[in-house]
């Protein structure tokens, strides 16, 4: 959105089950607390992410993307490292909130409960984040930041401010697919890494700072990704990259994304 | 007295004392002067494309990796020698780059460095997954030494170990390797890299084709990392997929930064610095990435020039200093 | 030497040059002036290749130059300044000229001949002409704006070109600095026997110097001809001094 590459983002998304699983040790795992601890444990890396931007983030705006891009690499390094100093090496688990133990039968497969919510759940909350940003002003704002961040600031918004705000709440949204996933597998130091690369590709495919692109991009990447395992097994991860690379070379701005300038 | 300083032959002095090293420093620092040197190499290769033409590029492992795997698979599966194994690491290396880089170069920076990202991650999952030739996930254990037996027949040299006989052959190519980068640096095409890292838009009225120059930059620079990639494979024994990793990349980025992007000798000091650091600080707590991304956060606000820019700093400051 | 034959230019459904047709002879010093927004710099960009015109042509020595990229058109023949500074800052003023002369003489591809010696003499003739043989040694992102804008001029004209095309050369300077650098701009076009095409806001300096002025209005061409025809324009009177049609 505001056309920063974000490397740290797959760590808000680790840190979001890590710090999940914190609220969960300490709350337990009764009916509803583990929504609660979710909702915290976003929550916890929404207000890290804020400090983030505040403190250091903010000072690279005017400089290179090289830097920033940097920046934020460095934010993986350190954070996932704090994670390992906090959390220990050991694989954490949650246990699924008890009220959604259960499963579903569908077709003759057999769908854990939990799993089939966070299919509703994810479109819903893309919903949601899509209406906020069409239909409320501070949606709007944003939208804006995203064009021109001067333009905007002379219109008298606090645009510093702003920024904050959006980084927060993009690292909510990543802390919160880190809390939700949480019970569906373990949580361990190195899933950070692996989701970077995938969210890259989500993005690049749908395009960048489009939203509905990105859903999109989600989608064809879990199409690609399945598809190709099912014909041809070993070049799977190679057609997603390879899939990446073309939409690049043709529409750099993704698909459903609008070219800049 | 500065001056005089600047004058004496520094690179020849640094190349002697590299190769003194064996004689006088254990195996392992012997070790540690192969890894720094060959990432000296590599770092200065992307410094070509970063700090000269301004492209900054997120996947130059890949060529470090197509560079290690050809030299790698000519050497143990083909038994060709390395007087024909090194050079074909560089021209692999360069081929690819000169497929990528086509259409790398009509993408503007970030979108320039997402599209290297991703030839880097294709490169990699070939790697990774192409077991006939690459060996796949367990990748290429065992690549032999190249033979250097005529060593054997030198004075002094001739007593040392294999790994110490490989040792100095690297310094000598990369030496000339460094050689022939500081050349190319300093020649008109040099300067028009810079003319394009300044204002691509005004090089192009100047009659620059920009694309073109970038294109001749980037496989340059890979054709070079490709050679380092060469000589690491033989010397890391082995070949492996992460080579071409994007964690691979950013390593080679952040030496580069370290050292100070667009500055000759930079990347080569980075490459130095960050491995001895390395290498201190992971007998002391195992956390070296926590520390590498606290050096590099300090790096971006404080010295956003790296080592040569905060030296350069010091020595203007101090002659300064002694002025007055 | 250069005709410009009904070329247009849109962005987004706005007609920012709508059908320009306009020539200029060997060794005139021709000039565009127009209020803001009236499209010169769109035109500028549209005849040195920086954008390719939805319709018409650009004819350069008897070349058809329509579409070609910028590099092509620089090798013709055509130098061009731009309307904010455009040098390349980290580099010495030396090396700025020097770079261009490289570019046009052919050598960029060279990897490894020596550089800093390359077409010194050349390149410090063509400083000294736009008054900067001092500065020479100096890092031309430090130097002042008046300088710089002499720099542009000293990079065009290392690219040895027929025809110049300056961007309001003289924008953002004093009153002084505008009088000295059109004196500059004039000396320079007779020793090289250039041919100039400009734009500029101040009247005063067009009207001195210029042998044939044409007039911009809403990406149109409203009037042409020598400084007297067009002072005395009704339609460019009415544009320029807000007179009213009687």
């Amino acid at each position: 959105m505001l056309r920063v590459l974000n490397f740290a983002h797959g760590t808000f998304y680790m840190l979001g089950a890590y710090t999940t699983y914190q609220f969960v040790q300490w709350v337990g795992g009764g009916p509803g607390l583990f929504w609660l601890a979710a909702l915290g444990g976003a929550l916890a890396v929404a207000a890290l992410g804020g400090l983030v931007e505040r403190l250091l983030f903010r000072h690279l705006y005017g400089k290179e993307e090289l830097y920033q891009l940097l920046f934020t690499y460095a934010l993986v390094l350190i954070l996932s490292d704090a994670a390992k100093m906090l959390w220990g090496t050991q694989q954490k688990s949650v246990s699924r909130p008890p009220e959604l133990s259960g499963a579903f039968t569908l077709f003759g497969a057999t769908i854990p409960s939990y799993n089939l919510l966070i299919i509703l759940l994810g479109p819903a909350i893309a919903l949601g984040f899509w209406l906020t940003l069409q239909r409320t002003r501070v949606g709007r704002f944003i939208r804006a930041a995203a064009l021109d961040r001067e333009t905007l600031g002379a219109l008298g918004v606090d645009v510093d401010a702003l920024y904050t705000w959006i980084f927060m709440l993009a690292s909510f949204l990543g802390g919160l697919g880190g809390a939700l996933i949480s019970p569906m597998r373990a949580i361990t130091p190195g899933m950070d890494t692996e989701i970077i690369v995938e969210a890259f590709v989500v993005v690049v495919i749908g395009g960048l700072g489009s939203f509905w692109g990105t859903f999109f991009g989600a989608l064809i990447y879990g199409q690609v990704l399945s598809f190709g395992i099912l014909f041809f097994p070993r070049f799977s991860i190679f057609a997603v990259f390879a899939l990446m690379a073309a939409v690049l070379m043709v529409r750099p701005w993704g698909l459903l994304g609008r070219p800049l300038q | 007295m500065m001056t005089r300083l600047g004058r004496a032959p520094w690179p020849l002095l640094v190349v002697a004392l590299a190769l003194l090293v064996p004689a006088v420093g254990s195996r392992f620092y012997t070790f540690l002067a192969n890894d720094v040197l060959i990432w000296a190499l590599f770092a200065t290769s992307l410094n070509l494309l970063v700090g000269y033409t301004g492209l900054v590029s997120f996947g130059h492992a890949a060529y470090f990796g197509i560079g290690a795997y050809t030299t790698g698979i000519l050497m143990k599966k083909l038994a060709v020698p390395f007087v024909l194994a090194f050079p074909a690491a560089g021209i692999f290396a360069g081929l690819a780059a000169l497929v990528f880089g086509f259409f790398c170069v009509r993408l503007t920076r970030i979108y320039f460095a997402m599209l290297t990202l991703a030839f880097a991650q294709i490169v990699w999952a070939i790697c990774f997954k192409w077991n006939e030739v690459t060996g796949g996930e367990q990748g290429m254990p065992e690549i032999p030494y190249p033979a250097l037996d005529w060593m054997d027949r030198l004075p002094w040299v001739g007593d040392l170990r294999t790994s110490d006989h490989f040792y100095l052959l690297t310094v000598l190519l990369v030496a000339l390797c460094l050689w022939a980068l500081r050349r190319i640096v300093g020649s008109p095409f040099g300067r028009i890299l810079t003319t394009i890292r300044e204002n691509p838009e005004r090089a192009e009225f100047i009659g620059v084709n920009v694309r073109r120059y970038e294109l001749i930059a980037f496989v340059v620079a890979g054709a070079f990392a490709g050679l380092a990639g060469g000589l690491f494979g033989i010397f890391n024994r082995g070949v492996f997929p992460d080579f071409a990793y994007w964690t691979k990349s950013s390593e080679v980025l952040i030496m580069t930064l370290l050292g100070g992007m667009g500055t000759f000798y930079g990347p080569p000091l980075g490459a130095l610095a960050l491995i001895l650091l390395n290498q201190q600080i992971v007998s002391y707590t195992e956390y070296w990435p926590f520390v590498l991304g606290t050096i590099l956060v300090v790096l971006l606000f404080v010295f956003p020039g790296g080592l040569a820019g905060a030296a350069g700093i010091v020595s203007r400051r101090l002659a300064r200093a002694l002025r007055a | 030497m250069l005709e410009v034959h009904n070329v247009r230019k849109a962005f987004d459904g706005f007609q920012a040059v709508a059908g320009v047709t306009l020539g200029v002879a060997r060794g005139q010093i021709a000039a565009i002036i127009g209020p803001n927004g009236a499209g010169k710099t769109t035109f500028f960009n549209l005849v040195t290749g920086h954008l390719r015109p939805d319709a018409g042509t650009v004819v350069l020595n008897g070349r058809d130059i329509t579409g070609l990229a910028p590099h092509d058109v620089c090798r013709l023949g055509m130098g061009r300044s731009f309307q904010r500074t455009n040098i390349f800052p980290k580099l010495t003023v030396f090396e700025n000229v020097q770079a261009a002369f490289i570019s046009h003489r052919g050598r960029g591809l060279s990897f490894f001949a020596r550089v800093e010696g390359l077409y010194r003499d050349e390149t410090y003739a063509v400083l000294e002409s736009v008054g900067l043989g001092d500065k020479a040694g100096e890092v031309s992102g430090f130097l002042s704006h008046g300088n710089q804008k002499q720099l542009e001029l000293g990079i065009a004209l290392a690219s040895e070109p027929d025809l110049l095309l300056l961007d309001e050369p003289t924008a953002g300077m004093s009153a002084t600095e505008t009088r000295e650098t059109i004196r500059l701009i004039e000396r320079i076009t007779r020793e090289r026997g250039l041919t100039l095409l400009f734009t500029e806001h101040d009247m005063e300096v067009v009207f001195s110097i210029a042998q044939r002025i044409s007039v911009l209005h809403q990406g149109r061409l409203i009037a042409e001809g020598t400084p007297s025809e067009v002072r005395n324009d009704p339609e460019v009177r009415r544009v320029y001094l807000g007179e009213r049609r009687r």
